[in-house]
């Protein structure tokens, strides 16, 4: 019988992580909804399954979309990964061939060469090490730079990375230790008997010119053992749990599981995943405008994930998405932080780390109690009766120049339309429930739906995408919803709306609510085209900047979101176009005291260039309120 | 041999320091952007606390800047600033350049753009003005709407792009209320007939007799000052407008229908003074303002020896302020010539 007692650390270490891996899985599936279980039950037995082998093979091992945003630091990432991955499976393949028998315990794998010392010196066998040694070779390359990353993150590309807790510092000095000691374990091993390959064998006999190689092996492979068993012991409370946790998690993605609103198995799945790469650190404006760098998504997760206090680091975030797009684990990010601001003030009850290994229960934090709200005093609803509703919003009714713009196309489309909070309405909603108020906000949803439900409209415009997302998401409508963009567009696909031509360079600013909030990129730019000569910038669509205006940001100072403006201003205005259009009363509002250049919403630019109809069609109004408007 | 001092800015601080400077038989070129010399005070009618015509003032200014010693250049720009060790040149956008042994930067204020605070609809509505469109309509005498009517109900909005952080202006013009007090009582006095309604945060009336001018701009002449700021402004089918304030002492929201609305402008570091700014290398403040030397003793000084400020490209000031703060310029000017003799 081949065993030595220094592989007891790594067998410890080995079996407590697949016994932890097994438990935790367990628990995360007992915990999940009704529905969420039998989605996971058909995705294991589906097509998701095969989906998912794929992807783990694509992006937990050769890590394709860091690869695609930063070559080099996907590469650091692969060469830990998919190396570790080839050597246990080369390695095991070793064992299994030229061991003393098959079907080996998985420590005969791993120190194959302690246990067969004079192994690979001809034939199939060498070249076989030399796939070992290369194989090694590349693990190292990976490790280099992340040992670099960790001394100066420019090295991969990166502008910052992740601070670490005392955990993550063991953990991860004993995942730098694991492949040196491997390789020199190995070295001093083939120097003694004169084998291994072009890396371990040419180390090796270098090193036994001059050392005691035959002595000096042993400690190594003890080193070896014990920095693997370490790592695997620490790793539940580590940030390294992403490497098990994500398999789950692209299971659990592919059989249709989404984070929803509440916390649960899912929202803890993705939260362990994280690997607190650091892409959504050098993603945040928040960061490389303001200074702000303790409250990016990375460290939402790690805070999550320790219990820690995350009020602050939740609420200080403009939850403009560019993480989300950016994450290549696809962690639900936003809808996570959002989750945290619903929830209470949560207790520390888990400081011990010990009981870091199972703390599942922390999702049962209360969620905040419904404040003693009375919302009487609002008028009864008697809308007019139209087919088309405008809701301007209240950032509407603070930047005129856009109301009077809609007002004015509305009017010249000649559709039966009506200015339902023409003399100021009641909120959306969207600004309580990013303030993790959903209870209070329901109440004006109520109200604003009773509204246009009576009015009998089948249209839906808003000028403002704040709206349009809760419109489109949480009111219960049976009534097309239309940002102004999407809706003038339509007007001019039909032809009913005529416009000319203005011969203006304009760059379009993607408003985060309505881009990557709700996935509107193509209608503003399209109706832009139409009306002007649109530029192109290097923010656009999914890589679009927040305007640093953002409603949902309640620590932030004024200072630092002017910042943000200015910023991203000069950005977009680089090459001095002649108008920084947008599709958001927010985004001009903010955007105009940050920059010298015009600012106009797309509806003004679209007003200015209307062709005057002959003969209204319909017209309704014939008073119409709107007058002149402010030259673009 | 006699000194050489460039002033830049022909306005209130810069026609003082131009005149003080030749008293003391400094050969002065005074570079104005503008073709009359006067700045701001060429728009204003009458001036706080006294209602004096401010002409009488511009008149003493040009008393005495108007001599031998002072090369005046009016319509004229700075486009290159050079300094070598105690010697300035500058080069104007008419290609001449000038030489000195010390320079005056005067380059005053703006008044903060309206239209930027589009939620009052300056630019927008057709009755919403500036409190410097009012001096106009004082000075032409003709107090008209739009259309040609005069206006029954009057808003005055103190603090546009004052005390505001989304316009990234922290601080306190510290005038506008006093010239929202004088401005009240001008339109009471024109028009009789009218209301007048001023929207306040705060009355800071911190300079001699404004208090009094306060007192009696409610007593004599029954302007109502209501604590709130305006939130909104819209525009009715009548052509009327509507505005929305918060009544902060009676605790409740307002809606409330004018004819007119004036809004009081803060004053901002004007565009001149950032440019000379960007070309000489002076350094401003987080009010983009110039930064002074030393807050308490050295408020002329600047971080380059031989270039001194006057005036309100510092700081929000008032005529007399002004005029003292340009003095005090020129006396550190003498001080610096008969150093670096």
């Amino acid at each position: 019988m081949q065993f030595d007692p220094f592989v007891i650390p790594f067998n410890i270490g080995l079996y407590f992580i697949l016994i932890y891996v097994v438990v935790r899985s367990i628990i995360w599936f007992r915990d999940l909804s009704r529905p969420d279980k039998l989605r996971l039950q058909r995705g294991f037995f589906g097509i998701a399954f095969v989906q998912s082998l794929k992807e783990i093979f694509l992006e937990s091992l050769i890590h394709r979309k860091i690869l695609k945003t930063n070559l080099r630091l996907g590469y650091m990432h692969m060469s830990l990964a998919f190396g570790w991955f080839l050597l246990i499976l080369f390695g095991t393949i070793e064992a299994d061939i030229f061991g003393a028998k098959h079907l080996n315990a998985p420590y005969k794998a791993i120190f194959f060469r302690f246990f067969n010392p004079e192994h690979g010196r001809i034939g199939f066998e060498a070249a076989y090490g030399f796939l070992m040694d290369l194989i090694l070779a590349f693990v190292l390359s990976g490790l280099f730079l992340a040992v670099s990353k960790r001394l100066w993150s420019g090295v991969v590309g990166m502008k910052k990375t992740t601070r670490l807790k005392t955990t993550d510092k063991i953990a991860l000095t004993s995942l730098w230790l694991i492949f040196p000691s491997r390789l020199l374990a190995e070295s001093f091993t083939c120097g003694a008997y004169n084998s291994g390959s072009f890396l371990t064998g040419s180390l090796g006999s270098w090193l036994a010119s001059f050392l005691p190689a035959q002595q000096l092996a042993y400690p190594f492979w003890c080193l070896y053992s014990l920095s693997l068993g370490t790592f695997f012991v620490l790793l539940p409370v580590t940030r390294y749990m992403h490497i098990p946790t994500e398999l789950f998690l692209i299971f659990m993605r592919n059989s249709g599981i989404r984070t929803g609103d509440k916390t649960g198995s899912f929202s803890e799945v993705e939260t362990y995943s994280c690997s607190s790469c650091g892409i959504c650190i050098d993603a945040c404006q928040l960061n490389f405008s303001a200074g702000i760098t303790n409250i990016q998504s990375a460290y939402l997760m790690k805070a999550i994930r320790n219990n820690d206090d995350v009020s602050e680091i939740a609420h200080n975030c403009l939850l403009c998405g560019r993480c989300d797009q950016k994450c290549p684990v696809g962690i639900e990010l936003s809808p996570i932080r959002m989750i945290q601001r619903r929830l209470d003030e949560p207790g520390n009850d888990f400081k011990n780390i010990y009981k870091g290994y199972f703390r599942t229960r922390q999702t049962t934090l209360q969620e905040k109690p419904i404040t003693s709200v009375n919302y009487d005093f609002l008028p009864g609803t008697n809308p007019e009766k139209a087919d088309v509703l405008f809701f301007a919003g209240c950032m509407t009714h603070l930047t005129p120049a856009i109301k009077n713009s809609m007002v004015k196309i509305l009017d010249a489309s000649g559709v039966n339309y009506s200015f339902i909070d023409e003399q100021g309405g009641v909120c959306c909603g969207r600004p309580l429930m990013l303030a993790g108020q959903d209870k209070e906000a329901r109440e004006l949803i109520n109200y604003n739906s009773q509204m246009i439900w009576k009015s009998g409209a089948h249209t839906l415009v808003t000028s403002c995408p704040i709206c349009y997302k809760v419109f489109k998401e949480s009111y219960y409508l049976d009534v097309e919803v239309l940002h102004h963009t999407e809706f003038i567009k339509k007007l001019v696909d039909e032809g009913t709306l005529k416009l000319n031509f203005l011969r203006k360079r304009v760059v379009y600013h993607a408003p985060c609510e309505l881009g990557r909030g709700s996935g509107v990129y193509d209608a503003p730019k399209e109706l832009l085209k139409h009306v002007s000569r649109l530029e192109k910038n290097k923010f656009e669509d999914e890589n679009s900047l927040c305007c640093g205006g953002s409603l949902a940001n309640m620590k932030i100072s004024s200072q630092k979101r002017n910042k943000i403006a200015q910023d991203a201003a000069a950005e977009l205005t680089k090459d001095y176009p002649d108008i920084l259009a947008t599709a958001c009363p927010l985004c001009k509002k903010t955007f105009s005291s940050a920059t010298d250049a015009h600012v106009a919403d797309i509806s003004e630019i679209v007003a200015e260039a209307l062709i005057e109809p002959g003969i209204k069609k319909n017209i309704i109004k014939q008073n119409s309120t709107i007058k002149e408007l402010v030259k673009i | 041999m006699s000194k050489h001092v460039i002033v830049i800015g022909g306005g209130v601080a810069g026609l003082e320091a131009a005149g003080q400077l030749s008293k003391a038989g400094i050969e002065v070129s005074l570079i104005e952007k503008d073709s009359l010399t006067g700045g701001h005070l060429n728009n204003w009618y009458k001036l706080f606390p006294d209602r004096r015509h401010s002409s009488e003032v511009k008149a003493y200014l040009d008393g005495i800047s108007l001599n031998d010693r002072i090369r005046l250049l009016t319509g004229t720009t700075v486009e290159k600033f050079h300094r070598n060790k105690s010697h300035f040149s500058i080069i104007t956008d008419k290609g001449k350049e000038l030489s000195a042994d010390a320079v005056v930067v005067a380059t005053g204020f703006d008044l903060f753009k309206s239209e930027k605070k589009e939620e009052y609809g300056y630019g927008i509505y057709d009755n919403v003005i500036s409190s410097s469109d009012l001096e106009v309509m004082f000075r032409s005498g003709k107090i008209v709407l739009q259309n040609g009517t005069v206006p029954k109900t009057i808003g005055i909005v103190h603090c546009v792009g004052s005390r505001d952080e989304k316009a990234g202006n922290l601080y306190c013009s510290k005038l506008c209320c006093v010239t929202a007090v004088k401005q009240a009582i001008e339109l009471r006095e024109h028009l009789p007939a009218s209301k007048v309604f001023c929207f306040y945060m705060d009355m800071r009336m911190g300079g001699a007799f404004y208090e009094e001018l306060y007192r009696e701009a409610q007593e004599e002449w029954a302007v109502n000052f209501i604590r709130g700021k305006v939130s909104e402004a819209s525009e009715t089918i009548d052509n009327k407008l509507v505005i929305k304030v918060e009544d902060t002492l009676a605790g409740r929201p307002l809606k409330m229908e004018l004819d007119l609305l004036v809004l009081m402008a803060g004053m901002e570091m004007s565009e001149g003074g950032k440019k000379i700014a960007t070309l000489s290398g002076l350094t401003t403040g987080q009010n983009r303002f110039f930064s002074a030397a030393d807050p308490h003793y050295g408020s002329n000084r600047s971080n380059i020896n031989g270039v001194f400020y006057a005036g309100t490209c510092t700081a929000p000031m008032n005529i007399t302020e002004t005029i003292s703060h340009a003095r005090a310029a020129v006396s550190d000017v003498m001080d610096y010539l008969k150093e670096s003799n």
